[in-house]
């Protein structure tokens, strides 16, 4: 096992720059998701990780060690391909021995890796099937196996569940957590799915435009997101977003959001009077919160153990809120609807995070 | 039956010129050659029927019958492995990701398209006549050169280097091949350490197999039935000493030089037989070593 660092960490395409300055800490036995929308370069910062993709600038160390300059092979490191990668033309136990008989490994103690393998990951009855013979979660555990055999310090996963389909995704998922569990070894892991990255990882990476967002845990991520895009982007159904106008007065700040009561909280470290307000749907209330508006409900969307009602404010805005699924809402039905000061998240005109410099606040 | 008719007859006027090259130009004359083999035919009197006497003469007492097998059955086992294998490295050189690829494809495929014609077989002769381009270059560096064209040792081979020299065909094929191979594949070999030459025989080569099925078949065929270069450069006589007395020339001379037409009826027809043999040889052996990704199980 080995943790892993990245200092200044950039990749260029000629003129075209992937990955900037990056820095990161990557503790022992982690589980670190890279997680962002398509193009952010998280791929790239993982094949940059292994050792497929050249380094531009900076410097990657795992365990330690600098390997700008290793091959891929001598990184102590596998890896899990979106697309597999199985050798389609060997059987799983080849596909699982393949890459130990360059290591020198003796056949007794390939046997007994792939067994092991074999045994932990419930493929012992796949072994002589050619790849095509498989199903894509078969295929899945079968790549999955190929990097167990190998003993790495540190797995790298690229969208290893992006092709199964979603009752598979779910399952394969857990598959993965008590993997990680049971070897605790480092793993890295790539996905756009924030789901994946919520339920999976130890701490989460933000990626956007090659740069860090944000790095914490899943609950650092949901409960204070650090700026507009990662409170966009982490959380299912999507954050609430409000443009808001604050106005300084006496040592308070009262903030308007059209469509609701305006309200006032303790002071925001920020001149901008153009706010943005974000507050979760499953902090929105019916009925009740410290501000409460009018809306009429645009739609319902029952899911069973929740409810999603879209809510159309006076101003048009509409919001979407959380509910437990247990009252019969109708559409075009009026509803007041609010939420506690607590839960909004206040970000600045750059869409940076702020916060009220004292946390008691009172209604206007 | 009528209505049938009414219903498809524009498509058979539509397929009519094609049915009736087909018939005349194509089934007709080989209906008319597999009779002929059987035959006595000298164009000028009508045909005698002889039985299985221009095979038995074939295979019994024509000498020239079995040095152009000899010579012909030597090129395809040269000729074929070292084309397939010239360009196959092409291929993989122009895989590596050339900037300019299309036109080094383009280049590349030239000499195919130049390769089968007069003019090349004519400057083949020039290039490696005694006094030709290739002993000048070798006198540069002190060699004395065979006389390759005159010299039966050496005269089957340059058109073996002509044959590797019009690479282009199956490279375009193993080209389209390795493209089709996943990149991600030797990404994943690449990381379990797997050396080069290992990616190139436990990957590439496997994966490639249906490509290099599909080329040894037609190169196969297409080297059996080699004609142009080898009547150019031998004058259109198999010398020097038999040496590049290729099937087909034999078999072009019996027809049209000596007009014994029912046995280079017979001539021709063995040689179908003997391309039939070896491709079914190919089909029956590839389920040993060639690999399909969508084959059903």
């Amino acid at each position: 096992m080995a943790g892993l660092t990245l200092r200044n960490v950039g990749k260029r395409y000629g003129a075209l720059s992937i990955i900037q300055g990056l820095n990161l800490d990557i503790h022992d036995g982690e589980f670190l998701v890279l997680v962002g929308p398509s193009g952010c370069g998280k791929s790239t910062l993982l094949r940059m990780i292994a050792g497929l993709e050249d380094i531009s600038e900076g410097t990657i160390s795992i365990g330690g060690k600098v390997v700008n300059d290793l091959p891929a092979s001598k990184r102590e490191l596998s890896m899990v391909f979106q697309s597999y990668a199985l050798y389609p033309h060997m059987s799983v136990r080849k596909n699982l021995a393949f890459g130990l008989q360059n290591f020198k490994v003796s056949r007794a103690e390939v046997e007994r890796r792939v067994a092991e393998a074999a045994r932990i990951l419930q493929i012992e009855q796949l072994m002589d099937r050619k790849p095509r013979q498989l199903s894509g979660g078969q295929k899945q555990r079968v790549a999955i196996g190929r990097s167990i055999v190998r003993e790495p310090q540190l797995f790298l996963f690229d969208e290893p569940l992006s092709n199964l389909d979603a009752e598979l995704r779910v399952q394969m998922r857990a598959e993965l957590a008590s993997l990680y569990a049971r070897l605790g070894t480092t793993m890295i892991y790539v996905t756009h799915d924030q789901v994946e990255a919520m339920t999976m990882a130890s701490r989460i990476v933000v990626l956007r435009g090659g740069k860090i967002e944000q790095l914490g845990t899943p609950q650092e991520l949901y409960t204070r997101p650090q700026n507009l895009f990662v409170a966009g982007f982490i959380g299912s159904p999507k954050i609430n977003m409000l443009q808001a106008k604050a106005t300084r007065d006496a040592g308070r700040t009262v903030v308007s959001v059209a469509g609701m009561p305006d309200f006032a909280i303790a002071e925001l470290p920020t001149d901008d009077q153009a706010l943005t307000l974000c507050v979760r749907p499953a902090s929105l209330r019916v009925g009740s919160g410290d501000v409460t508006g009018q809306g009429t409900i645009r739609l319902v969307e029952y899911l069973g153990s929740e409810t999603l009602l879209h809510i159309t404010l006076s101003s048009g805005q509409v919001l979407l809120a959380s509910d437990n699924g247990r009252a019969p809402y109708r559409m075009g039905d009026p509803v007041t609807i609010g939420f506690d000061l607590s839960d909004l998240h206040y970000f600045d005109g750059a869409g940076k995070r702020i916060e009220p410099t004292q946390k008691e606040s009172q209604i206007q | 039956m009528k209505r049938f008719f009414a219903r498809n007859a524009p498509a058979y006027i539509f397929l009519l010129p094609w049915l009736i090259g087909f018939f005349l130009l194509a089934l007709g004359p080989i209906l008319a050659s597999l009779y002929l083999s059987f035959t006595r035919y000298d164009m000028v009197s009508a045909p005698r029927w002889i039985g299985w006497g221009n095979y038995e003469y074939m295979f019994t007492r024509d000498r020239r019958f079995w040095k152009a097998l000899e010579v012909t059955f030597t090129y395809v086992a040269l000729a074929v492995p070292a084309r397939l294998i010239m360009a196959l490295g092409v291929a993989m050189l122009l895989d590596k990701g050339l900037r300019t690829i299309g036109l080094y494809r383009a280049i590349f495929y030239l000499p195919s398209l130049l390769g089968a014609s007069i003019a090349i077989a004519i400057l083949w002769r020039q290039l490696f006549a005694a006094d030709g381009v290739v002993n000048q270059v070798l006198a540069m560096v002190g060699i004395q050169g065979a006389s390759w064209i005159t010299d039966p040792d050496t005269s089957l081979y340059t058109l073996v280097v002509l044959a590797m020299w019009q690479f282009g065909s199956p490279m375009l094929i193993f080209l389209a091949g390795l493209r089709g191979i996943p990149r991600d594949l030797y990404e994943a070999a690449e990381i379990d350490g797997t050396p080069g030459w290992r990616q190139f025989t436990r990957i590439t080569l496997p994966l490639l197999a249906p490509v290099i099925f599909f080329n040894l078949v037609l190169q196969t065929i297409d080297s059996f039935k080699t004609f142009s270069s080898a009547f150019i450069i031998s004058n259109g006589t198999g010398a020097p000493a038999d040496s590049l007395l290729f099937y087909t020339v034999y078999l072009f001379n019996e027809a049209f030089k000596f007009f014994r037409m029912g046995y280079a009826s017979a001539l021709a027809w063995f040689l179908l037989v003997i391309i039939a043999t070896f491709t079914a040889i190919a089909f029956f052996t590839s389920k040993y070593w060639v690999h399909y990704e969508n084959e059903r199980d």
